[in-house]
């Protein structure tokens, strides 16, 4: 998913190998992680797709079923796989993460902790934020779901940016040996007050710390548990509205011009250097919010180490 | 992080050096200053002039207390301190105190301390927190007030009479923040979740080439470059002939490995096809903004070494980004290092660019038609790149997407707005901040796909 060995950047207009993690893209609401294997098909409401017809095309291809049915064929990055990946647990979505990204002043080189990993949604994003010399170390006290994510991260090709383990932060802190050497730390917990005390005591001076919870009464405590160590404490909701956009022609009840009847089919006229062709009738693009949306995901709250 | 070029960078950057860019941030946001740190530098913090040089060599983080005429550390109390509580000022509900303030009479005597008295306690030596319990033991009225009312009163005084300085670390975060506090023109109003969105969106990572149309004084193209680390490239691309204004990468600390990655390429260059003769002559005279004002003498004085966002103490919202701030708020920051971020690129790299293709593309150019822009530079990507735009306004955005879905140039087309809302957390007085940033700015993204030909 990075490109974390220099010499195969990114930008090259890589074509697509046996066994590359590929994202399907069928609509912006319906994509699917495939790894592509020579002798797998991949069958879906348009027909069969065979692997094999898709190895040596480029990412971003448009590839074609027998039925005739088409998909798209996507490079995976962290916002992709943030849609695609299989949920073990509730997971941050683009907004927080990028919003936590930036606030925990996150760059490349930087060593972060989380907790706990979950679905390893966010903790995709932190790796690619460090890359190509920090490392990321996640805990989750659920051994099944560390291993889970585990095998996530070797798919998408970032094991050596993130180590996970299994611990119980609530209980017993994160490991000391990472003591006064955390740029930041992340901690999506149910009783994150409990790990603060921990969390203080790995992060570098000024360092910074973040704790998501979706109800207030996890804030409330967390924040007067933060009062002890850290300064600089920010308690932020993030949310996204989105737009749909169509052309629609409206209909001009002037009447100062003949062309004006709503019942006339409206044709286009777009030149192919995008400007329009003078037009009487009254055609344009129009955007208004989608009418459903998230409407809460959970509180983000930071913090900075004191400086003593 | 990196290492050399910021001289003593010994602690990760979390130290400041003699030479290094830092943000003051003065009496909790009240007024926020771009300075870089140097013996002689002054700052002039209510009628004092006050030397920066005791900055030299502390933490980032540090709290600083203007009490008489210099600036010392300020050692933060193992308790709760009063800056967390910063918001008690907007509400004043008393939580289970007896105390009410139906006994305060509001009329100018409650000081008997006067101007006077307090000039003639300066003179004898009186630092600024003697001159504040003096008021307060003055005060006729200040044993009636909720507690509230007398921190908030304590606060006041402590504001005039013994500032309080932060040093903070100029990152995208801080300056974003700062400068969409402030002087939010400057910037094209993006907020930090904007940006942060942006930065996520267009997949910013280490080795990769990113394409940045930036017509926000440099913000985007410093913000991308410290994600990729001194790895891949930025390449800060310009319409016409003369770059845009790049100020607010100087203020971020970048070490010469991150300053090589900040190129410049006229946009006509990328798209020109490859050994196109002429396109080398056009470059060579143009005066590179950032050169030339970081070569220039020091025309004022020690004290303009300060990038000052806000020249209001005491009010941190109103009277900003109007004209006056534009005029008084000339960056004069300068570059006091050999490399230069933003040097012309490279005619081999311009060619590996149009042969593999840019990694992602970014653009903030609130000033701009973005459709035939987009329209012209996405065949710039590498297939399945995806890109990000930003704009204050929907609908130059909205008629780019859907031209982008006639020309089927992309998928995934998404226009979002970020939303942020900011909270006061207190013991049962939890609620949203009472003051909110309404907008941010709006944000088209997608991927491209391959043309029809591939
Ligand atoms: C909501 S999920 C985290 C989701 C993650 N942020 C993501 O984006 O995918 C919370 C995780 O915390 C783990 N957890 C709960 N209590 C824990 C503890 N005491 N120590 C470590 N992990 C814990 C759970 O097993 C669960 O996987």
């Amino acid at each position: 998913m990075l490109a974390i060995d220099p010499a195969k950047k990114l930008s090259f207009n890589r074509l697509i190998s046996n066994g590359d993690l590929v994202i399907v893209y069928e609509r912006h609401d319906n994509m699917k992680a495939v790894t592509v294997s020579e002798g797998s098909v991949l069958q879906n409401r348009f027909g069969v797709f065979k692997h094999s017809e898709w190895i040596g095309k480029p990412f971003g291809s448009k590839v074609f079923s027998n039925k005739g049915g088409f998909v798209y064929l996507l490079a995976p990055t962290p916002e992709l796989w943030t849609l695609v990946l299989s949920h073990r647990t509730q997971i941050l979505y683009i907004a927080d993460i990028s919003f936590v990204i930036m606030y925990l002043e996150v760059v490349p080189g930087c060593l972060v902790l989380e907790s706990g990993t979950g679905s390893g949604s966010l903790t995709t994003s932190l790796a690619r934020a460090v890359a190509p010399m920090g490392h990321v170390h996640t805990f989750d006290f659920h051994e099944q779901r560390a291993g889970s994510a585990r095998d996530d991260f070797e798919r998408t090709g970032l094991s050596s940016l993130i180590s996970v383990r299994v611990r119980d932060i609530q209980g017993e802190g994160f490991p000391s040996e990472f003591a006064g050497l955390a740029d930041a730390v992340f901690l999506d917990l149910p009783q994150p007050w409990l790990a603060i005390p921990s969390a203080a005591k790995m992060l570098k001076q000024d360092g910074t710390l973040c704790s998501f919870s979706p109800c207030v009464e996890q804030v409330q405590r967390s924040c007067e548990t933060l009062q002890n160590c850290f300064t600089d404490i920010r308690t932020f909701e993030v949310l996204l509205r989105t737009y749909e956009v169509k052309e629609g022609k409206m209909e001009n009840l002037n009447g100062d011009n003949n062309d004006s009847n709503g019942s006339l089919p409206c044709k286009r006229r777009q030149r192919s250097d995008g400007s329009y062709a003078p037009d009487t009738s009254v055609s344009s693009v129009m955007a208004r919010p989608c009418g459903e949306a998230r409407g809460h995901t959970g509180y983000l709250t930071f913090a900075r180490l004191k400086c003593l | 992080m990196s290492s050399s070029a910021n001289g003593n960078n010994s602690n990760n950057g979390r130290v400041t050096w003699e030479g290094c860019s830092v943000l003051l941030d003065i009496n909790d946001g009240d007024r926020l200053v771009f300075a870089r740190l140097s013996p002689a530098a002054k700052l002039k913090i209510g009628n004092k002039n006050c030397s920066l040089q005791p900055l030299i060599g502390t933490p980032f983080g540090s709290l600083f207390e203007l009490d008489g005429t210099s600036l010392s550390p300020l050692i933060p109390s193992p308790q709760a301190d009063a800056t967390n509580n910063e918001e008690i000022k907007e509400d004043g509900q008393p939580n289970a105190e007896s105390r009410d303030n139906r006994e305060l009479v509001d009329n100018n005597t409650a000081q008997t301390l006067t101007g006077e008295d307090i000039e003639a306690m300066r003179r004898q030596g009186a630092g600024g927190n003697e001159i504040i319990e003096a008021l307060i033991a003055n005060s006729a009225t200040y044993d009636k007030k909720t507690a509230f009312s007398q921190e908030k009163y304590r606060r006041k005084k402590q504001k005039k009479y013994a500032p309080k300085v932060l040093l903070r670390r100029p990152v995208a975060r801080s300056i974003c923040e700062a400068y969409f506090k402030k002087y939010p023109s400057k910037i094209g109003f993006l907020r930090v979740d904007t940006l942060s969105l942006l930065l996520s969106m267009a997949n910013v990572s280490a080795n990769s080439d990113i394409l940045v149309v930036d017509m926000i004084s440099g913000l985007l193209t410093g913000a991308v470059a410290e994600r990729l680390g001194g790895t891949g490239f930025v390449c800060n691309s310009y319409l016409g002939q003369s770059p845009y204004s790049m100020d607010i990468v100087r203020i971020f600390n970048f070490s010469d490995e991150i300053c090589k990655r900040i190129v410049r390429c006229p946009i006509a260059d990328l798209l020109s096809s490859k050994e196109s003769p002429e396109q080398t002559l056009q470059v060579a005279d143009v005066n590179d903004a950032c050169n030339v004002e970081s070569q220039s003498n020091d025309p004022m004085g020690a004290t303009a070494n300060t990038d000052e966002i806000s020249h209001s103490p005491g009010n941190g919202i109103s009277d900003l980004g109007t004209e006056n701030a534009e005029n008084e708020n000339i960056p004069v920051i300068r570059a006091c290092k050999a490399t230069k971020a933003g040097e012309k690129a490279p005619q081999e790299t311009i060619d590996s660019w149009k042969e593999n293709g840019f990694s992602s593309l970014l653009i903030a150019a609130p000033e701009m038609d973005i459709w035939p822009l987009v329209r012209d530079v996405l065949p710039l990507l590498s297939n399945s790149a995806p890109f990000a735009i930003y704009h204050q306004y929907l609908q130059p955005l909205a008629t780019c997407m859907h031209n982008l879905q006639l020309a089927k140039m992309a998928i995934g087309l998404q226009i979002s707005e970020p939303w942020l809302r900011e909270y006061q957390v207190l013991p049962s007085r939890t609620h949203p901040s009472m003051q909110m940033s309404a907008f941010g700015g709006y944000i088209l993204t997608g991927t491209k796909i391959c043309s029809s030909s591939c």
